[in-house]
């Protein structure tokens, strides 16, 4: 509905280059900052200045030549921890999308077929599953199996495909709509054809840019999870397990409180700078409103 | 509207027991032995079987789960395993933290969101209209519990203010302690509510700024707040009621982080405790109110949006934009 109300509120030919430009901004910025912590995470795969064990340091000792940003309270290297955390935050989101993604998708193009009742019923069904929030869904399903990264990935994957399969349902559902649908019908091509030729190459701009959202969303809700505990178990040094562990020593050793919160923000923002600009550039339907 | 208004109801009760079904299987799902919460360690299995019968998880699913029902159609919430205390009051006193906690913080977050979004689209030319859009930006990427740490660590352990965490022991008999102690939570889920709320606001009013009847009330001769009131107001705001409905009903639940962190006794805690305890009818209880919350919540935010907009008096539901 809000898609037909919106009108081209600025006119197209108030400097269309102009805008690009800072549209293209966006994306490269958002590029820039995810590209930073996803290098981070993949240089930790073969190498880290400590070993991730390595409690050799002295405790909480401040930033300074040995330790570039200080140890935690076990002596461990604090840009080591960051290091491993960065790729638990992003193996969490990367995760997580993959299972929204699959179950998503699947969900919501069933639904969008579904005719009447099963049609009611599904949509309900997801409005209730989306109005519980997924650290809830998280907890639980934390609590059922344990507490690994795993499970943590798993509940945020399968909470987040309800807000995928509702994005998808009213998606594919506009499609359907069209006339070109009607005439792939008539010629005789059957539904798993329409929907590889005709459905998913038409909702993946709005589909790739609602996963992102998901990602940065996968990123805090892991976080959150780990700060309760919930997350991957103690060696593996989590932003959100970080952040926990530095609380309590917040005033007298700041760095540990604060470094894994910075890239956390960073990480969530650069992806949803990424959505963005994917957004504008993807989806012609919002390339002329917005600033 | 009176058959609209009965239907939704219907479904309401549907809805709900539904959810107590799921709720229900899903628990039973969790792996590990209630009853060994109750005995000690190394209990022989006479124990074991008496600690299940005492609390009944020996006999068979559907006949605990008429059992709950039955329990839950009185008013019942049930015997906590762990503490042998009824939940219903648990419930009810933990209430007292979350209920104030999430409404203050509700209000709060629309206070800031609905003037500051409509300020980012109104003036989004400006610079302050672009800090508002960014500083929507990176509200909506700082985790909840970060930022309770740094105002924790700013205006109570810095400043000292203001408790660092706790609620005071006597509740809301200590009236002046018992608000000190949640003004900080306050702050910090409205911080992050209105973070994402502001999109919200500023993409609607963005919607109501392009639109053409603003544009013909303002060809009428109306001036430009008059259209704005008559017109856009009513407009933008049924895409914000809906999307504030879930926003409570997921702040209701989701304040145990912040709960956490300021160690606050509230419904969230009494969850993460029953999780941690296997103590299956803490668990069912506070989820099964929060489920009843979230679906009063959504039946009311559908209603408003009913009144606000009569476009969509042929629907079952009106759904987030």
């Amino acid at each position: 509905m809000t898609q037909t109300l919106r009108t081209s509120s600025e006119a197209p030919q108030a400097a269309p280059a102009k805008r690009r430009g800072r549209r293209s901004a966006t994306l490269i910025t958002g590029c820039v900052l995810s590209g930073l912590i996803f290098l981070l995470a993949l240089v930790s795969l073969v190498w880290t200045p400590y070993a991730s064990d390595d409690t050799s340091g002295g405790r909480l000792t401040g930033p300074g030549a040995g330790h570039l940003l200080g140890t935690d309270k076990l002596g461990r290297d604090l840009f080591t921890q960051l290091m491993t955390g960065s790729r638990i935050a992003v193996e969490a989101g990367l995760g997580s999308v993959l299972i929204a993604a699959v179950a998503g998708v699947t969900l919501g193009v069933l639904a969008a077929f579904a005719q009447g009742w099963l049609d009611d019923t599904l949509s309900a069904f997801l409005d209730i599953l989306i109005a519980f929030p997924t650290l809830l869904l998280a907890m639980l399903i934390v609590a059922a199996r344990s507490a690994t990264l795993g499970s943590a990935v798993l509940a945020i994957g399968l909470a987040q495909s309800a807000v995928v399969a509702r994005v998808v349902r009213i998606l594919v559902k506009r499609v359907l709509a069209q006339d070109y649908i009607t005439a792939a019908r008539t010629s005789g091509t059957s539904w798993p054809w329409i929907v590889a030729g005709h459905v998913l190459p038409n909702i993946w701009p709005t589909l790739v840019v609602n996963l992102a959202l998901q990602f940065g969303l996968a990123v805090l809700a892991e976080a959150g999870l780990s700060y309760l505990g919930l997350g991957a178990p103690p060696p593996n040094a989590s932003w959100g397990r970080m952040l926990q562990e530095a609380q309590a020593t917040f005033t007298t050793a700041p760095a540990g409180a604060l470094a894994p919160g910075v890239l956390l923000v960073l990480l969530v923002i650069g992806v949803n700078l990424v959505a963005d600009g994917l957004r504008d550039t993807l989806d012609p339907a919002t390339r002329r409103r917005r600033s | 509207m009176a058959p609209y208004l009965l239907r939704r109801f219907a479904f309401l009760l549907v809805s709900l027991v539904l959810a107590s079904v799921v709720l229900f299987v899903l628990l039973r799902m969790l792996p590990g032995d209630p009853a060994n919460a109750l005995t000690s360690v190394g209990a022989s299995p006479e124990q074991i079987a008496a600690a299940r019968h005492s609390i009944g998880s020996d006999r068979p699913l559907p006949e605990q789960f008429t059992h709950w029902i039955g329990q839950l159609a009185t008013g019942d919430l049930g015997t906590s395993f762990v503490s042998s205390l009824p939940v219903g009051p648990e419930v009810g006193s933990r209430l007292n933290v979350t209920v104030p906690l999430t409404l203050a913080a509700f209000l709060l977050a629309v206070l800031i969101a609905v003037p500051a979004g409509f300020v980012a689209a109104y003036k989004r030319h400006t610079w302050y209209g672009a800090l508002l859009s960014g500083a929507s930006q990176l509200g909506i990427a700082v985790p909840v519990f970060w930022l309770g740490m740094i105002l924790v660590a700013v205006f109570a352990l810095n400043a000292g203010w203001l408790p660092a965490g706790g609620f005071p022991p006597d509740g809301w008999d200590q009236p002046g302690e018992a608000v000190r102690s949640l003004v900080l939570p306050v702050v910090t889920i409205a911080l992050v509510m209105s973070a994402s709320l502001i999109r919200y606001v500023r993409s609607a009013t963005l919607d109501v700024l392009g639109s053409d009847y603003l544009r013909t009330a303002r060809a009428l001769g109306s001036s430009f707040g008059r259209a704005m009131w008559r017109h856009g107001l009513r407009n933008a705001s049924v895409p914000v009621v809906s999307v504030l409905g879930i926003e409570l009903a997921s702040t209701l639940l989701g304040a145990v982080v912040v709960e956490s962190v300021y160690a606050l006794p509230g419904l969230g805690s009494m969850l993460a405790t029953g999780i941690a305890q296997h103590d299956y009818p803490v668990i069912q209880g506070v989820l099964f109110v929060s489920t009843l919350a979230v679906l009063l919540i959504g039946f009311a935010a559908d209603l408003v949006q009913r009144i606000i907009d009569p476009r969509l008096r042929g629907r079952l539901s009106g759904g987030a934009p």
